[in-house]
């Protein structure tokens, strides 16, 4: 991918909501805005075209800075807002984007089920293992023993693998990336939304200010060159021993499979059903 | 009026007639007694049509699907029960607060919880008033006979459409599931409202920036009008906003284009009510209990008449401060301890001598009943 001037980038950006965004210093969520406006401004799409849709907590501030239809909805239910935008109008593209405890706490059940279903919508989880504008408790994303505002004695429950959970609950395309790499995250948004069906990408992300301070993990730039460390392209990770693969994870697309999306499915029953009622009144 | 040939009918068809009579072309919904044939109706005509019809994985998603569509210029509509009537409260209070004109049927049965799932109840009345969180106007209206349920259906479409706010139809399980033979209004006589689009080109849209109706014009999703919806309250660009001189104009606003609408929303229908010395003020399957009553009573000289609630919320204060004008008693029979009858006592302010009548067995009120508790206040 061609790098992409600052002007097309700043084409999709809202002009008339103020900035600075809400965001902290050092968060990746303005990385992932950056890389979503890049992809966007390369797809070729109208932005009359696209609507993003949004939950609730620091992700969920991020549609209003974008230059298209934007909805930020209830906590979790970012997915059952788009699954009618998407039905209502099959013509639009539909983004979601979601933070870890919107996506697989409170809105688990919206995003397993939207897999199942495979309906066209592009959704971006980004993953900073906590909850993070409530002030630093845990999700069903923070690491075992880690420290959190609701576990000051260390965590005790198993984390999900959001990429591995959608991949089983049937998504059509599944990618890992993080805030760190960056051109990556613009290849791998693009590749979400040209493709067709239910598609999840992972973004990887720090929170320095709660999840990093109550474990010691150091300043933002610390907890960034963790993601360059661990993360490891999905080429070389095949190549990995077991033991080696210890501590990291894969980046890159996990899972690009053709299957019948729901829009698919939904016209040619509507036209059964159309053909049903003619024949029955002639 | 043009009606259609009479047709035997049970009041759950008639809900799902009247939507689409009013022009519904989506709905979402979860299966839930004794609701389940209005999503079942739904699922069988709306994809013949070739409009959107899904089962969402739970309550909070279907009225959430609702939402997406309603923004997306759909006419939606979502039926439940008590149970998933909790679930849908949460996006319900998004629909009020951002605007979204959307119809949620709630076919009530006995509650708390599972409660009793086949047997009828009234007692969502002030849960439909009050049941999300934060303080909101509300539309809810409540339907007794199966014509009621279509005629209520088509307007709680056009009121939803006209005032760009969630309208409940809250039904119960007997007018749900009883069979009745009604003339339903031919196609072309059914009045359908639809919602008021953008008049200025997009560069000079302001979505929530409303004229003299305070009710904001607000453009489908993918229409060219790019802007922000949000939960959250919101200036007129739609942007969230915490500022007290934008915050306190967000709110009068918002129960402004609703109150100012009082006179024309509260709908009641009176039965015998002219000469009448007692009188029921009574609502969905006990209004049916009441007029009975009214009839056999009047047989046997009693000056009995009754006040049909058809809008629960606003509450019809001025039709029930008539109707309890002058009279020597006014029984509130119901289905719960005293949820209406509250009401009631309200707007009498000790004029008239109010009774609540309530009954949570899992039946319904009969006419007997009403008559013999009048002869025990006697």
């Amino acid at each position: 991918m061609p790098p992409v001037h600052r002007s097309v980038v700043y084409g999709w950006l809202r002009h008339d909501k103020k900035f600075p965004h809400v965001w902290c210093p050092g968060c990746g969520l303005g990385i992932l805005l950056g890389s979503l406006l890049r992809a966007l401004s390369q797809s070729g799409l109208d932005k009359n075209q696209v609507v993003l849709v949004s939950g609730i907590g620091c992700s969920g501030r991020l549609p209003v800075y974008v230059d298209v239809g934007s909805v930020h909805t209830t906590h979790g239910r970012a997915l059952t807002f788009a699954t009618g935008i998407k039905l209502a109008k099959p013509e639009l593209t539909v983004i979601t984007v979601m933070g870890d405890g919107d996506a697989t706490a409170i809105g688990g059940n919206h995003l397993i089920h939207a897999a199942r279903r495979n309906l066209d919508i592009k959704t971006v989880i980004i993953n900073n293992q906590t909850y993070g504008m409530t002030g630093g408790q845990y999700s069903p994303t923070t690491p075992l023993g880690a420290k959190a505002t609701t576990a000051p004695y260390g965590h005790i429950e198993p984390s999900f693998d959001i990429s591995a959970l959608s991949a089983t609950a049937g998504a059509s395309f599944v990618a890992r990336s993080t805030v760190y790499h960056v051109t990556q995250l613009d290849q791998l948004l693009g590749q979400l939304i040209a493709k067709p069906g239910f598609g999840v990408v992972e973004v990887l992300s720090p929170c320095h200010t709660n999840f990093g301070r109550q474990n010691r993990l150091g300043s933002q730039i610390d907890m960034m060159l963790e993601f360059k460390k661990r993360g490891v392209r999905m080429e070389r990770w095949q190549k990995l021993a077991p033991g080696e693969r210890q501590g990291r994870y894969p980046l890159g697309v996990l899972v690009d499979r053709q299957q019948q999306s729901f829009d698919d499915s939904y016209q040619a029953m509507a036209e059964r059903a159309a053909a049903l009622r003619r024949e029955k009144q002639p | 009026m043009a009606r259609q040939r009479a047709r035997l009918l049970q009041g759950n068809e008639a809900i799902s007639l009247g939507a689409l009579a009013a022009g519904c072309n989506f709905f979402a919904g979860y299966p839930i007694t004794p609701a389940s044939e209005i999503t079942e109706i739904m699922s069988r005509e709306l994809p013949a049509l070739g409009h959107p019809f899904i089962q969402m994985e739970d309550e909070i998603a279907s009225l959430g699907a609702c939402i997406g569509a309603s923004l997306a210029g759909k006419k939606a509509m979502t039926a439940t029960s008590g149970p998933g009537f909790s679930l849908m409260q949460e996006n319900l209070g998004y629909a009020a607060i951002a605007e979204v004109p959307l119809v949620l049927v709630n076919v009530m049965r006995g509650g708390p919880s599972t409660g009793l799932p086949t047997n009828v109840a009234q007692g969502d009345v002030q849960q439909a008033r009050w049941g999300t969180h934060g303080d909101h106007p509300a539309i809810v209206l409540c339907p007794a006979t199966v014509g009621q349920c279509f005629d209520l259906a088509v307007l709680a479409f056009n009121w939803a459409e006209r005032f760009r706010t969630p309208v409940i139809l809250l039904s119960d399980e007997v007018v749900a599931h009883m069979r009745e033979k009604v003339a339903l209004p031919a196609p072309e006589d059914v009045e359908v409202i639809e919602r008021r689009q953008p008049t200025v080109p997009p560069d000079w849209y302001v979505p929530y920036k409303t004229d003299g109706s305070l009710i904001p014009r607000l453009a489908s999703l993918g229409q060219g009008y790019r802007y922000h919806v949000t939960g959250l309250v919101h200036d007129e660009r739609g942007f969230p906003t915490r500022r007290p001189d934008e915050v306190e104009p967000f709110y009068a606003r918002l129960f402004g284009k609703i109150s100012r609408h009082f006179s024309d929303l509260e709908r009641v229908r009176a039965f015998e009510l002219e000469d009448a010395e007692v009188v029921f003020i009574a609502y969905g399957c006990t209004a049916r209990a009441a007029q009975a009553a009214v009839r056999i009573g009047r047989e046997k000289g009693l000056k009995l008449g009754m006040l049909q609630l058809l809008t629960l919320w606003p509450f019809p204060r001025r039709p029930v401060e008539e109707a309890l004008s002058g009279r020597r008693l006014a029984l509130v029979p119901e289905l719960n301890m005293g949820q209406i009858s509250r009401e009631v006592k309200r707007v009498n302010n000790g004029r008239t001598q109010v009774l609540r009548h309530g009954k949570m067995d899992g039946n319904m009120i009969t006419p007997d009943e009403l008559l013999n508790r009048l002869r025990e206040v006697k």
